[in-house]
């Protein structure tokens, strides 16, 4: 069967469309609406969550997510300028503790600082230094390949022009090669972020008294109580509140960094 | 050649030998630049002129062979080599300006950072170093603003901005519009006025034979001769000289030569 190139167009777009409605259709009538609103969009537990999941859920995850993040930019940094290391044994060591880090599940990291540590070393960590590190050491693991990648896009001239200049080798790293490689990976680590704000629901894991309950928490502890699942339909919107600029801000950055190349 | 022996040569190679890998780019290099001459190394590419001028400020290792400057022995491991370097400026084929760095900045950043001036007094020397070569009026620009003639001239500025005793310049014109090279030389040509010791990898002939003090010409790791550029470029001894610089003053008259052997 031979067609112009214009009926193989709308063929095509027929097709697309068809598939789109047919799926809409069946969502429409196959759900049932009546529950849904019950069980999602219940307007009393809604406002029963307010304004707690602000002031206190919101907030905690705010927290716990900068604490991790900050603690692991700079171990992630230090770990990238050990694999760049002309020292062997700081490249091994980078690269077992980030290939390590990169596979175990962040879970499992909690469960052994939350539990394991205390235990074998006899000491009482602090929840907030328990989930910096936590989130930290495995952002860490995440960040320190970005910021490697970053530091060796940087071209080879700028270092030879920095150490032409007199500077040592530190000295031009900090003052002219770091800079620019922050610049280059911004956008990945801003992604970082993003998965970093999601992993601190992992926090529930350590215990938490009422006022460390962060959004994830907040939301599955008002879901018990309300037998609604309205709460975690909530608890969800504000993730998106934190993450949806975040998501936001690297499109505009890449944005950025397209027009200066 | 002629032996310069004094004890004052501003940089003095000598039995200079660089390998990468199995591959010998150097294969003995022995000359001196005098302080306040100007001298230019010309030669095919590949022929490790580049090389040669980055062996003078460190920037490749040498496998073999010693460099000094103004007696100072740059390839003695004892040396502080980041001291050494601040009395050499150099100015690279790619420019490159630190781009996260306003042009002042650029100018600024290693006064302040390697030695220790003041904001205020390095921004002094960056304004009148970027008047020299003639972009003042872009001192708050980044250097993406600017054309490849501006952002090289701004490269020269940092380098003076250091006070040097010597510069160094890798093809400086090579990476810049036809149309915009000529600004580029007549700083350079300034700079060698004023008495500055100049040691330029450059295929532009007509600077080397109006500015140059002394021609150099490399081909295969050696320096195949050196002399005046009246000489070296007027009336090469070598063949191998003289065919380089047909190659170069007249590209239209090159010949195809044909491979042998079967096509596909």
């Amino acid at each position: 069967m031979s067609m112009s190139r214009r009926q193989r167009r709308r063929t095509v777009r027929g097709v697309q469309y068809g598939v789109l409605a047919l799926v809409v259709a069946a969502a429409a009538f196959g759900a049932n609406w009546g529950e849904i609103r019950r069980a999602f969009f219940d307007l009393d537990v809604t406002q029963a969550q307010f304004p707690e999941i602000i002031t206190t859920a919101l907030v905690n995850t705010v927290v716990y997510t900068l604490l991790g993040f900050g603690f692991g930019l700079a171990l992630g940094l230090v770990l990238a300028l050990m694999r760049l290391s002309s020292v062997p044994p700081y490249r091994w060591l980078a690269t077992g503790y980030i290939e390590f880090f990169r596979g175990v599940p962040a879970l499992l990291v909690f469960i052994a600082l939350g539990f394991g540590v205390p235990i074998a070393f006899q000491v009482v960590i602090n929840q907030y230094a328990t989930v910096m590190l936590a989130l930290g050491l495995v952002g860490a693991a995440y960040m320190a390949e970005t910021i490697r990648a970053g530091i060796q896009a940087v071209p080879r001239g700028q270092m030879e022009a920095a150490r032409s200049l007199g500077m040592s080798q530190g000295r031009a790293m900090r003052s002219i090669v770091i800079p620019q490689a922050f610049r280059i990976v911004l956008p990945p680590l801003t992604n970082e972020l993003i998965l970093l704000t999601k992993d601190s629901s992992l926090v529930y894991l350590l215990g938490l008294s009422l006022g460390q309950y962060e959004l994830a928490k907040f939301g599955r502890e008002a879901l018990n109580e309300n037998r609604s699942l309205t709460p975690i339909l909530v608890a969800g919107l504000c993730y998106l509140i934190i993450t949806l600029p975040l998501g936001h801000l690297v499109r505009r950055l890449e944005a950025r960094t397209a027009k200066a190349r | 050649m002629t032996d310069h022996k004094a004890d004052e040569a501003a940089i003095r190679v000598e039995g200079l030998h660089k390998s990468f890998g199995e591959f010998e780019v150097l294969k003995g290099i022995d000359f001196t630049v005098r302080p306040g001459e100007v001298v230019c190394v010309i030669g095919p590419s590949g022929s490790g002129k580049s090389t040669l001028l980055r062996c003078v400020n460190l920037l490749e290792e040498p496998t073999a062979g010693t460099v000094a400057l103004s007696g100072t022995e740059l390839t003695d491991p004892d040396v502080d080599i980041d001291r050494v370097r601040r009395r050499i400026g150099i100015v690279f084929q790619s420019f490159n300006l630190f781009p996260h760095l306003t042009v002042l900045d650029n100018l600024t950043i290693a006064q302040r950072r390697v030695l220790g001036r003041a904001k205020g007094e390095a921004e002094r020397i960056g304004r009148a170093n970027l008047r020299r070569v003639g972009v003042s009026e872009k001192e708050s620009a980044y250097p993406a603003q600017l054309s490849g003639g501006q952002q090289q001239r701004v490269a020269i500025a940092r380098a003076l901005s250091m006070e040097p005793e010597l510069m160094l310049f890798d093809e400086p014109t090579s990476a810049l519009d036809p149309e915009l090279v000529g600004d580029v030389l007549a700083v350079m040509r300034r700079l060698a006025d004023e008495g500055m010791t100049m040691m330029v990898v450059t295929h532009e002939m007509s600077f080397a034979r109006e500015v140059a003090d002394r021609v150099v010409f490399m081909d295969g790791g050696v320096i195949v001769e050196e002399g005046a550029p009246s000489q070296v470029i007027g009336a090469p001894r070598h063949q191998r000289t003289r065919t380089f610089l047909s190659r170069v003053l007249d590209p239209a008259a090159a010949e195809v030569t044909e491979d042998g052997g079967p096509s596909d």
